[in-house]
């Protein structure tokens, strides 16, 4: 929407007779847009508008995965029900859902973090000039390139209480993934591995646009390396940081894959919102409490990204 | 004339040959241990015997994530696998999905295999599935250890079970320090499921949800068996073994690690194969007691044709070939896999392979099937629950007595107005 802007012409100065042409050529401008816009605009409707449609739909029905077809409207109660004999039906009454949510904060609250930080420390190191930078860019990127179920299987290979290079080489037969209060800190570590470089890349793209003359007038001045960062390098980088950190945020919330591989379905239910959604939908077969929980997770990474965004008053472009 | 006849007809014996060999089945059978490779090369003997073709759908290894891949599958009404390798507790669950076998396969063929388990593969009297293997848990001891440090026999009770394995492992851990004694499958997954009712059945605590479909699992002997499961863990068993599935517990005990495992059949052909350091030193007997007789859980796997498969015909054929007493037979010999027809557990080349099999006959007729039928399309709910509940205990977080109480719970949740 916005590629097109460059190529409007300065508003010509409105003339009584002039103004009506204006508005007619622009008119037709926007109507062009509207016809190049529409492949597009149909592409989304039916890759992210009809699944949306069908699962917040699904999330009012009682309804099996594998006759989806015999579905019944029962409002909201997969959210909240509790039958006349006092039990709670709808899965916001299910505690393993609360610790899923617990658990999956945790992870995004500290792995995040963590990448900040050694995203930034390896962006201020990759970002300053000495010889082979440009191969050591390319190689902080394999862990990022390498898909997260192979990356998670392997972790988990050196987890491994038995044969495990962390496992028994580091900690002598510690199985990490047996405890739930450890294996968050596992899933986190092999978070923190992947995804940093990701982290620094988006930050060395933001130092780079940073102008270097006025680091040498604050060399002039006398500003110590220190204070420079400070004062000048983290306020200026603010844009580009809260991009990265929405970004990263938003996937470290819909975290899957590492929990799926490295724990199992049965545990990533209770440790991942995404996880427990898995295991509602596909192993339990509920098709309607499923989908509330994925309408659950859109509402609360959506609600999120709403904060980030007005609290830090974000600007994507 | 003649000769436009005979045209015609041999056009249209070309046409009819090529129609017959042009077939393509698609089948989705396991990959855990050797099951790939003998999944290969048995419907390669089919192929080549009828001049179909034979496409492998591999599956993943462990049965919750095949069952949902299935059923998105069925689901999507896809009929891009045509023949589907069944776990014994799924028929209630995907039925509907599966053509009747009843009348398309004689019924004296159907009565060669276990009538038990041809009855967990009818559901309102719809064969959906033919036996193709079947099986029990079973122990697997070290015979080199045992003789070394003066045991005779393989251990009757799991008390007799626990003191030996603690004694062989402290003697080997001196000069192996990753040896354990017990090796079980503590993941939390079906496999646990299977593992923990052994337990119970034992015990005398049941089978959590009875045949009538009550709830029976809040009682002491059922909680008295978690516990003692418990006490395993980091005593015999590592503390890792709440995250060993099969394949973890077999490379521990055929890497000659463990004194003691818990696991199916299959592992036998596996450590008595060349590359295992195990070799000529293992031993089978039927799963300790403990205190109410020893109990096995009844695996297994069948096969069964989708009702969305193009090529039914061909793909009945192909169950019936890998279903038949010739297929079971090889398979069992050359990697353990045990026959559904009771007519191959007299057989000298199926014995010679497997010694096991004659002594512990029982052990597979009278294993315990686990409650998929009364729990119907909840099975797989009840199964989390208790699995999640055995894992809770046996990390230490609850005892007991407390799961087997909020278990109960849990289940009536699960059961709402009824299974």
């Amino acid at each position: 929407m916005t590629a097109n802007a460059p190529t409007q012409p300065p508003a010509a100065p409105p003339t009584p007779l002039g103004r009506k042409k204006v508005r007619g050529i622009e008119g037709a401008r926007a109507w062009q847009a509207f016809w190049l816009l529409l492949p597009t605009l149909i592409a989304i409707i039916l890759v992210a508008g009809f699944p949306l449609y069908r699962t917040i739909f699904f999330s009012a029905q009682e309804a099996n995965l594998t006759s989806p077809g015999q579905a019944t409207f029962i409002g909201l109660q997969n959210f909240w029900f509790t039958t006349a004999e006092g039990i709670g039906l709808g899965f916001l009454q299910d505690p393993q859902w609360w610790t899923a949510v617990r658990n999956t904060l945790i992870f995004t609250v500290f792995s995040v973090a963590l990448e900040t930080v050694f995203g930034m420390i390896i962006a201020l190191v990759v970002n300053s000039a000495f010889a082979g930078r440009s191969f050591l860019r390319t190689a902080m990127l394999v862990p990022w390139a390498i898909p997260t179920v192979v990356s998670a299987q392997m972790w988990a290979y050196m987890y491994n209480d038995s044969f495990g290079l962390i496992g028994q080489g580091v900690l002598g037969g510690q199985a990490l993934l047996a405890d739930s209060s450890t294996a968050i800190w596992a899933m986190i570590a092999v978070d923190v591995w992947k995804t940093t470089s990701f982290m620094a890349l988006l930050i060395l793209a933001g130092l780079q646009s940073l102008p270097g003359d006025m680091y040498e007038a604050a060399d002039m001045d006398g500003a110590s390396k220190w204070t420079q960062f400070w004062r000048m390098t983290l306020p200026l980088l603010r844009p580009a940081l809260l991009v990265a950190l929405v970004f990263r945020s938003l996937d470290a919330l819909r975290v899957f894959d590492i929990m799926y591989v490295m724990l199992g379905a049965n545990v990533a239910a209770s440790t991942s919102m995404t996880g427990y959604a898995r295991q509602q939908l596909i192993d339990n077969q509920l098709l309607g409490v499923g989908s509330a929980v994925s309408v659950a997770i859109f509402i609360i990474i959506m609600a999120i990204v709403v904060i980030y965004v007005t609290a830090f008053r974000v600007k994507f472009d | 004339m003649k000769k436009a006849i005979a045209l015609v007809s041999l056009t249209a014996a070309i046409a009819a040959s090529t129609q017959a060999g042009a077939v393509q089945v698609t089948l989705a059978c396991g990959t855990v241990g050797q099951e790939l490779q003998m999944c290969k090369d048995g419907t390669a003997r089919w192929a080549k015997k009828t001049g179909n073709t034979v496409k492998i759908f591999e599956s993943p290894n462990l049965t919750n994530d095949r069952l949902g891949l299935y059923q998105q599958q069925l689901a999507a009404k896809s009929d891009a696998i045509d023949v589907y390798q069944l776990d014994v507790i799924w028929p209630g669950l995907l039925a509907q999905h599966f053509v009747d076998l009843k009348g398309k396969i004689p019924a004296a063929e159907v009565n060669e295999h276990f009538k038990g388990i041809v009855a967990a593969n009818t559901v309102d009297g719809k064969l959906v599935s033919l036996p193709w293997f079947t099986d029990a848990g079973l122990l697997y001891y070290r015979t080199d250890l045992m003789k070394k440090y003066g045991y005779s026999a393989a251990p009757k009770t799991w008390a007799e079970m626990a003191t030996m394995a603690k004694k062989i492992q402290d003697g080997e851990k001196k000069a192996n320090s990753t040896f354990t004694g017990f090796v079980f499958q503590g993941k939390n997954y079906e496999g646990l499921t299977c593992d923990a009712l052994e337990w119970l059945v034992s015990f005398g605590g049941g089978t959590i949800v009875d045949d009538s479909g009550k709830i029976t699992v809040n009682n002491a002997n059922a909680a008295k068996a978690m516990d003692t499961a418990a006490s395993w863990v980091k005593t015999i068993s590592p503390a890792g073994v709440t995250t060993y599935g099969e394949e973890e517990a077999r490379g521990i005990f055929q890497s000659g690690n463990a004194a003691f495992m818990r696991n199916w059949p299959y592992a036998w052909a596996l450590g008595q194969s060349d590359d295992s350091k195990v070799k000529g030193k293992i031993g089978v007997a039927p799963l300790p007691s403990g205190g109410n007789g020893n109990a096995a859980t009844l695996g297994g796997w069948n096969l069964g044709v989708s009702t969305y498969s193009k090529n039914q015909a061909a793909a009945i054929d192909l169950v019936r070939y890998l279903t038949g007493a010739e297929e079971q037979k090889i398979r069992a010999v050359e990697a353990a896999y045990n026959p559904t027809r009771p007519a191959l557990y007299k057989d000298q080349a199926v014995l010679k392979a497997n010694p096991f099999f004659g002594s512990l006959l029982d052990v597979f007729t009278s294993a315990v099937a686990r409650p998929s039928g009364p729990t119907k399309l909840k099975y797989n709910q009840v199964s989390t629950a208790f699995a999640g509940a055995v894992s809770d205990v046996m990390a230490g977080k609850t005892k007991g007595a407390a799961a087997v109480k909020k278990l109960e719970a849990d289940l009536a949740r699960i059961k709402g107005r009824g299974w």
